[in-house]
């Protein structure tokens, strides 16, 4: 079936739209959300997609008659409406498995996500999920350590973990940073955090932070009988200046580091998250950079998107917001992707924003982590969405308490206890939240005036990003 | 006018892990635990250790996990055996989940001096 070089340029969707075509299971399946400009057909548009993001050049080669280019192009094999949108629509595109590199995240969303997204047939650009087929997901190393390996090494169990993120975030010296450390693991919780924006600055190296930190990590351990964790941030400049960090947070016998996954980038989180499983560290990921990427809602990444490629680059905990807290987030959107960071299959289910089933085989899950402006009286609610399977960190709401770090610990620490017990009791926790949380107040003055504190406190703005439904 | 408090001091406290922050259980709160634990399919399993070593990984085991054990009545009273036998002792039940290998529930009934 060989054919004949035919110079110029030509329609995209002659070679690249195949309404016909039934996906393979080793095929990588992808969802984008597409807006073409004025007059493009949608399958010009949808196929210059699947060409772009595969084997394709605006115009015909010479060299392409070299190589079989139907067995390794991306074909789009159906287009959709987008629910209550005239001007979008979704394309569905599979890729060959040979396109992309044995575990390599980072391959996958250079071609995916490389200059298709420039592309000027196109207005707007997003990619709403990607199927990960079984044979790639066998190719990477995923979590260090996953969710049931954290638990037992932590002694954590029937109950969400409990953290918060030091603050100020920037500006204490290592000696006074640790001591707000020591304060709120003392009174109660699981795990304290380093702020994103905690490095190596001028006023606190990383040496000094990690040794202050471990102490207080020691003595509120030996004082209180509960083991207790810091994410040490070793996110750095240079891969070199990261291993150098975590071998240090290692010799201290630090249970768990921190990396920001999007700015560090996936090839240096993929890297670490394979040090930790060598070294037995867990892995806290946070996300920053990520609401450049994932808020508009028809330009861009989705979350779910870049929570699948975490899963499969590897890291024991992943910020994934609140739904209640003062950051973006609908909630039937937010209980979709933490499936797919916990679950072993997740049917597709469009109300959740799930495009397709997906399933995880045997790759260790990821605990959802709930931070940003949430407080006491949102536990309720926090422990309904979350589940056990999740760390709830409260900053504002551990520290702003009257009485301090601790106190605010410790109210936090009664309020889910009181919560959990309530719901395995069969009590209806979102409903029942003010009598459950008043009745738990009556045996903790911390909590009663933390009650107090945040009653009037709430971050009720509509969301930006909804799911695509019929108004 | 605004909520206004002094400056409490807050002490430390050790404890046990899950629950360690509330009161002490009656026996009802208790028994709709065991009843949560029994109604996930989870396996009972009941556990000791004498005080000084309540940080270990490994805490006794009382017998063996029971498992597929749906009757209350029988957790309860081996949870009371176990006290019994070992008074001084911490003792915990387990909610323990085979699928997951980890521990669905798990909280101190008795703790020991």
């Amino acid at each position: 079936m060989s054919k004949k070089y035919d110079a110029g340029v030509k329609e995209y969707r002659d070679t690249y739209w195949t309404p016909d075509y039934v996906p393979l299971d080793t095929d990588l399946l992808a969802c984008f959300k597409c807006t073409g400009q004025e007059g493009v057909p949608k399958e010009e548009v949808a196929a210059a997609v699947a060409a772009e993001s595969s084997t394709g050049t605006w115009s015909t080669v010479w060299s392409e008659l070299l190589t079989d280019l139907d067995f390794y192009k991306g074909r789009c094999y159906r287009i959709e409406d987008v629910p209550g949108d005239k001007e979008s629509f979704y394309a569905f595109i599979a890729y060959p498995l040979d396109l992309f590199e044995e575990g390599s995240i980072t391959n996958v969303l250079t071609s995916l996500v490389g200059n298709v997204f420039g592309f000027k047939a196109l207005r707007h650009l997003r990619l709403e999920d990607i199927r990960f087929p079984m044979a790639f997901i066998k190719s990477c190393y995923g979590p260090p350590n996953g969710i049931q390996v954290e638990r037992d090494r932590m002694n954590k169990y029937g109950r969400p973990l409990l953290g918060c993120t030091i603050k100020p975030k920037l500006g204490l010296s290592g000696k006074n940073y640790g001591r707000v450390v020591y304060e709120c693991l003392r009174g109660g919780l699981d795990f304290t955090k380093d702020d994103e924006n905690i490095n190596s600055q001028p006023f606190q190296r990383w040496q000094n932070r990690f040794e202050f930190v471990a102490e207080a990590i020691k003595l509120s351990e030996q004082e209180t009988g509960e083991r207790k964790g810091h994410y040490l941030n070793v996110t750095a400049n240079t891969p070199e200046e990261m291993y150098e960090r975590a071998e240090f947070a290692k010799e201290l016998g630090m249970p768990i580091i921190m990396h920001d996954f999007i700015t560090g980038g996936f090839t240096a989180n993929t890297g670490l998250s394979k040090w930790c499983r060598k070294n037995g560290m867990l892995l806290h990921i946070h996300r920053a950079m990520h609401a450049v990427i994932d808020r508009h809602p028809k330009h861009g990444i989705h979350f779910r998107v870049l929570a699948k490629c975490l899963r499969l680059s590897g890291g024991d905990q992943l910020h994934t917001g609140t739904v209640v807290g003062k950051l973006e987030g609908d909630r039937q959107t937010t209980l979709g992707y933490i499936d797919q960071l916990r679950e072993s299959f997740v049917p597709e289910d469009r109300s959740r924003g799930n495009f397709f089933d997906q399933d995880w085989g045997s790759m260790p899950g990821v605990f959802a982590v709930a931070s940003g402006g949430i407080h006491v009286w949102h536990m309720p609610a926090l422990v309904a969405i979350f589940g056990d399977d999740s760390v709830l960190q409260f900053g504002g709401g551990t520290h702003g308490h009257p009485w301090g770090s601790a106190a605010g610990a410790a109210a936090n620490r009664v309020a889910l206890e009181a919560c959990v017990k309530a719901r395995n009791a069969g009590r209806e926790i979102e409903k029942e939240s003010r009598d459950i949380l008043m009745e738990a107040g009556k045996h903790s003055p911390e909590l009663a005036i933390a009650l107090e504190t945040w009653k009037e406190i709430k971050f009720e703005f509509d969301t930006v990003d909804k799911l695509d439904v019929q108004n | 006018m605004p909520f206004q408090s002094t400056v409490g001091d807050y002490q430390t406290v050790a404890t046990l892990e899950t629950f360690g922050f509330l009161p002490p259980m009656t026996q009802d709160e208790i028994y709709d635990q065991i009843a949560y634990i029994i109604a996930q399919g989870w396996s009972p399993l009941v556990e000791h250790v004498h005080p000084s070593n309540s940080m270990a990984t490994y805490w006794s085991y009382w017998k063996l996990p029971f498992f597929g054990e749906k009757d209350l009545n029988v957790v309860v009273s081996e949870l009371e055996a176990c006290h019994r036998a070992y008074p001084d002792h911490h003792v915990r039940i387990v909610g323990y989940d085979a699928y997951t290998q980890s521990q669905g529930s798990c909280f101190v009934v008795f703790e020991g001096r």
